[in-house]
């Protein structure tokens, strides 16, 4: 099966990417020679591509590309590097490495990821190599953060059922494993290790992915209800953990869920995933890895806007998928379990786990780690991890937990989180909390508008009229992203904006609150002063109008702004 | 024009030939001069050059003063081409009198000829810490070798050029004209040292050789057209006045001036493109753009302000009478940033009561060098008291503001009509104020695209690309010294030229240094450049310099040598010019296996055979 394309469905020819892939002898390419060329910060475009394989993109400088072109300067290349951990947990060791790296080789701060993952901006190609010994040498890669491989495991940070987290972190942490790339090329490149003779068997090298790899990037993602913070939905695999009395009982198995879309491109959507069943744990592995093998033979590798899972599975239909899985499997999955969701926010502040130990949960806006003159958030984290002995969990809301403090050592985090004042974010308005934006501009290559740097500002405005509507308590969830590719999962918030022109995006809503929803465009290319006037009426008339319990988002399908989504496929009606 | 000064006659002498010389036709004149030989052989006074007379009409009796025969010799020695042009104009002058003129760069001058030259003229600069320019230094220390042969039949008479801001002032020309006096060789025109304002000095040289060689004085002082000096007389130095010069300028527009420095840039470096259109102007590339500057206005206030002047005091132009502000004149006329010990000595004499004479007792040659080091005039005026002088008074000590060169940083085929120059802006602290490089400064600060600048070109003829396009090429020039292969690459892209080349590049940092970058990658893209190596000394712990990365390819810098490269260097003198000769020496020892004369003896070789070329700063 190592050959992977027999069985596409498209009879058109094979995407560049895929002879990219094809000729880099398991993802070297000309990587070592590009690194070693002193006349560009830049890699060639084919080796860009396999350099997401291991973990990092090229971006450059927006802010100064102009510029710096009539400078007759090329592009302040640079580059996003992403350092993976399961579940998005660290050791303190860890996180003061990653500090580390940040002040010495990138732009001062740490970005923690809607995938529980940390991205480092501004690394120059001369710091490449140094930056990924750095990380490897603390035991955390960025192998496989990107590319068409299966992506960072995400895992429920959920400290309250701390047995039962313990566990599923532990199948989490497994699975990972079991799905990392097997080429010899990341350790050859970045870590020096002895170059090994090249095999074209492609069986050998990767007994998983084979030579072209996947025809897109694959995303695991396990719950933990009540709580979704890892929108188990928008996965390509989730996992529903069933759990009864602190007991892990096993997963429900999802399928086929994805946030990016293209705008203009009907044929390209946001989708839920869809229930298939239920697996015990021993079984789930297994599951994934069959899972893999199916969309690694099936997906569209002529068409990479049309290569993800969802549109292999929706192509097909639920049914063919089940029994292509059950036939790789020789076993059938059983019934799916029932479980209830509650949100698939984050829960900031102290909470005590079964474990007895406690772990508090930080807002942090966007995801950015940094200090600012009046906040100084990344020396906080410093000096606390200094001191700590439990661990660091990023959360797939950008946030972050110090997870597993003693209560003698309690005493003394907190006096830290006093002196920087590091904040659960109860200083803020619940919208703002409920927020997530992606990194978009200066440095993602892809945005078409501003995100990270421009939501916090019109949640300042919006919090207006929260106060005005009396809402500064409520919780909607408010996602922005600088392009439709989905990074900050926007399809799935209750109101969400995606960026098509600098200052400009469409406006959706109706998403659901534990990430259940897709939600719907309801505005199309709309700026500031028009979002707010669009918003407005409607936060005011749903503070008057909602019933007893119910979300913004679904009061937005109710009172009939848009209508309910109940698949990708209408997403677009 | 005749002057007591510039020739031997009396002061009524003098009034008397410049009234009747200019009536006096072609024919007149050279019947003249024949029968003044002619009336000097009867007379007997030391009968020399009669075989001269041979055949020919009395009146072409060529010199026949004491030791003039008919040939001339006239040797340069020139870094940046004002030599090369003066050796030339004499080459000229001494030809129109009938005389066998051999022009010669001196690293082209054969030493085993030196022995039959009857009259030699010398025109040298004189570079750095008293060096003699690249294309002197072979003949200079063969002439102060114990191989020197005896010169006892020799005439001579030698033009030093140089810039009194330098403590070793004109040394080159100074030790050619000592050496060839203890060699035995006669003077027969004193050595006139020029300072950067050379026209003059040099025109006074000029009339003085050829009155010396006897043929036609007159002739020769007649050449300026100025009228009692208010004129330039450096117009006179041009071959035609139509033609624009460093006398007489092209007031060139300016298209385009941007800094190619990227932000968090510790430097500032302009590239200029300015327009040519009109002017008929022509360059190669090597060749290097004259600017003429302005001074700061801060600078200029302060000076004023100092001395108590008004503004709008009316001061005379240099060297004219026609009158202009004090204010104008500090601007755009007269060396202000510049002091010098012969400065010094003026303001002493005019300004007795100043204190500065304590500065100029013997012994104190030292103390008053170190005084002009990094002062200008506002320091001189503060520290000193010369109020009592007027504006009139005071410009009339000054230099004039001299012309700054640049390299050429474009290649006329490439962009024909235009001309490119790569221009870093420099200022520093020195005693408690900012100073800025004056040129430097005018064009990063107050130079507008639409603005016009008076320009002239200049050539240099001792930076050239190899006449045959397929002999390889290095080239090195980290920084600035980047400029002219700009130009070289443009060059050889538009003529299609199969020769390899190979750039050495360096500065400080790779982000927001890296000058011109996007051409070099097209370059290399489109494989007009075949090789590049850059070193940016502040981006690693360690400091690399382009020096560095010619070593880490040594191998392959040998084998382009021998493969008949030619080596260029342009840049900084002091520092990067000297190691990248030293790690030149290094190579060519270690993978030629030579030792360190045989090194020498190679390098020396390739100069004299116009493979090593330098154009440094």
């Amino acid at each position: 099966m190592s050959d992977n394309n027999l069985l596409s469905p498209n009879s058109a020819p094979h995407s560049d990417v895929e002879a990219i892939k094809q000729r880099s002898d398991y993802l070297r390419g000309t990587l070592e020679e590009s690194l070693k060329d002193r006349i560009t910060g830049s890699i060639s475009e084919d080796d860009n591509r396999l350099m997401k394989f291991h973990g990092s993109y090229m971006q450059d400088d927006r802010d100064v590309r102009n510029e710096r072109n009539r400078q007759k300067l090329e592009p302040a290349y640079q580059f996003m590097v992403r350092v993976r951990a399961a579940g998005g947990v660290v050791t303190p060791e860890q996180w003061l490495m990653m500090d580390r790296i940040a002040q010495k080789y990138a732009n001062d701060t740490i970005r923690l990821t809607t995938r529980q993952s940390f991205q480092l901006h501004g690394v120059i190609k001369w710091n490449m190599k140094k930056v990924i010994q750095e990380v490897n040498e603390e035991l955390l890669s960025t192998l496989a953060a990107c590319g068409d491989v299966n992506r960072n495991v995400m895992c429920n940070p959920n400290p309250y059922q701390s047995d039962v987290h313990e566990e599923v972190y532990e199948w989490a942490k497994r699975v990972s494993a079991h799905l990392d790339p097997h080429t010899r090329a990341y350790h050859e490149i970045w870590l020096d290790e002895e170059k090994v003779a090249s095999s074209d068997d492609g069986v050998e090298q990767e007994p998983i992915y084979g030579k072209v790899y996947l025809p897109r990037k694959f995303k695991i993602g396990i719950a933990i209800p009540p709580a979704n913070e890892v929108d188990v939905f928008s996965q390509d695999l989730g996992y529903i953990a069933i759990h009864e009395n602190g007991q892990l009982l096993g997963f429900n198995v999802v399928v086929g869920g994805g946030m990016g879309m293209s705008h203009g491109d009907p044929k390209t959507y946001p989708q839920v995933a869809r229930t298939i069943g239920f697996v015990t744990p021993e079984q789930m592995i297994d599951v994934a890895e069959k899972t893999v093998t199916i969309q690694r033979d099936y997906g569209d590798r002529a068409v990479r806007k049309h290569a993800r899972f969802k549109y292999t599975i929706d192509d097909r239909g639920i049914e063919w998928f089940i029994d292509e899985l059950q036939q790789r499997l020789g076993w059938k999955l059983q019934e799916a379990r029932t479980y209830h969701f509650d949100h698939n926010g984050d829960r900031y502040g102290w909470v005590k786990g079964s474990n007895n130990n406690w772990h508090y949960t930080l807002f942090i806006q966007n995801g950015r780690v940094k200090d600012d003159a009046g906040y100084q958030l990344m020396t906080g984290l410093r000096e606390i991890a200094k001191i700590h002995k439990g661990d660091f969990r990023l959360t797939p809301n950008q946030n972050l937990i110090i997870g597993n403090v003693s209560s003698q050592r309690k005493k003394k985090i907190d006096q830290l989180i006093e002196t920087y004042k590091l904040t659960d974010g109860a200083v803020y308005s619940a919208l703002r909390r409920s927020s997530m934006a992606c990194v978009a501009l200066p440095t993602c290559g892809l945005a078409m508008a501003e995100s990270e740097r421009y939501l916090p500002t019109l949640i300042d405005k919006l919090d207006l009229v929260m106060d005005e509507a009396g809402l500064r308590d409520d919780e909607i969830v408010i996602r922005m992203t600088g392009c439709p590719n989905g990074c900050a999962r926007p399809a799935l918030a209750e109101v969400s904006f995606i960026g098509k022109a600098p200052g400009k995006y469409n406006m959706y809503l109706g998403g659901g609150f534990t990430g259940n929803r897709l939600n719907k465009l309801y505005r199309e290319n709309i700026g500031e002063g028009e979002i707010l006037s669009e918003l407005r009426p409607i936060l005011l008339r749903y503070a008057k109008e909602r019933r007893e319990g119910e979300h913004f988002g679904d009061f937005c399908i109710r009172a009939e702004y848009v209508k309910e989504v109940h698949s990708g496929l209408d997403f677009h009606d | 024009m005749l002057q007591v000064t510039n020739s031997p006659f009396g002061q009524e002498q003098v009034e008397l030939l410049n009234r009747l010389l200019p009536t006096l036709t072609e024919g007149q004149k050279i019947w003249l001069s024949g029968y003044l030989a002619a009336l000097q052989q009867v007379g007997g006074v030391q009968a020399g050059g009669a075989a001269a007379v041979q055949g020919a009409p009395v009146a072409n009796a060529p010199a026949a003063s004491s030791a003039v025969s008919n040939e001339a010799t006239v040797l340069f020695g020139s870094q940046t081409g004002n030599s090369h042009k003066l050796a030339k104009k004499l080459a000229g002058k001494l030809q129109d009198q009938g005389m066998q003129v051999t022009l010669s760069s001196m690293i082209d001058f054969k030493p085993n000829a030196l022995k039959k030259v009857e009259n030699l003229f010398i025109v040298v600069s004189t570079h750095g810490e008293g060096d003699p320019p690249d294309n002197a230094i072979s003949f200079y220390e063969y002439l102060h070798s114990k191989r020197a042969p005896q010169l006892g039949g020799m005439s001579f008479s030698v033009l030093a050029l140089g810039d009194t801001s330098y403590e070793f002032f004109c040394r080159t020309g100074r030790d050619f004209d000592q050496r060839l006096e203890e060699l035995g060789a006669t003077r027969i025109a004193p050595r006139i040292d020029c300072d950067v304002d050379f026209e003059d000095s040099a025109q006074q040289w000029l009339a003085s050789v050829l009155a010396a060689v006897g043929q036609s004085a007159a002739a020769a002082a007649s050449a300026p057209a100025s009228d009692s000096g208010s004129v330039d007389a450096a117009a006179a130095m041009s071959e035609d006045s139509t033609e624009y010069s460093r006398s007489n300028p092209f007031q060139a527009s300016v298209l385009e001036n941007l800094n190619l420095n990227g932000r968090g840039s510790d430097r500032e470096t302009r590239h200029l493109e300015i327009s040519l259109e009109g002017s008929g102007i022509q360059y190669e590339p090597g060749d290097s753009v004259g600017i003429y500057p302005q001074n700061h206005p801060r600078l200029v206030d302060e000076i004023i302000e100092a001395m108590e002047w008004q503004a709008d005091a009316q001061v005379p132009l240099p060297k004219s009478k026609d009158r202009t502000s004090i204010r104008e004149a500090l601007t755009s006329q007269y060396e202000i940033t510049v002091l010098t010990p012969a400065l010094i000595e003026k303001f002493a004499e005019v300004a007795p009561d100043s204190g500065l004479k304590k500065l100029l007792e013997p012994g104190q040659e030292q103390e008053l060098r170190s005084y002009c080091k990094g002062r200008d005039l506002l320091d001189l005026v503060q520290d000193y008291d010369l109020k009592e002088l007027s504006a009139k008074a005071f410009t009339a000590q000054l230099r004039k503001l001299p012309p700054r060169l640049y390299s050429i940083a474009s290649s006329s085929k490439a962009y024909p009509d235009e001309v490119h120059l790569t221009i870093r802006k420099v200022h520093y602290e020195n005693l408690g104020r900012v100073r800025y490089g004056v040129c430097s400064t005018f064009v990063s600060e107050r130079l507008e695209p639409g603005d016009n600048l008076p320009l002239f070109v200049q050539e240099n003829p001792n930076f050239k690309l190899p006449s045959d396009s397929d002999t390889p090429i290095i080239m090195i020039g980290p920084g600035t010294g980047v400029a002219p292969f700009r130009a070289f690459l443009g060059e050889r892209e538009e003529q299609g030229a199969e020769g390899k080349t190979w750039l050495f590049y360096g500065d400080q940092h790779f982000s927001s240094d890296f000058l011109y970058q996007v051409e070099w990658q097209r370059w290399l893209k489109d494989g007009v450049l075949s090789r590049m190596d850059v070193a940016f000394s502040r981006d690693t712990d360690q400091k690399v310099y382009v020096q560095h990365r010619m070593m880490e390819h040594s191998k392959d810098l040998y084998q382009w040598l021998q493969e008949g490269a030619v080596v260029y260097i342009c840049g900084d003198e002091k520092r990067m010019a000297h190691d990248v000769h030293a790690t030149l020496l290094a190579i060519i020892m270690q993978e030629g296996g030579l030792n360190e004369e045989g090194a020498a003896a190679y390098l020396s070789q390739m100069q004299q055979e116009k493979r090593y070329q330098r154009d440094v700063y």
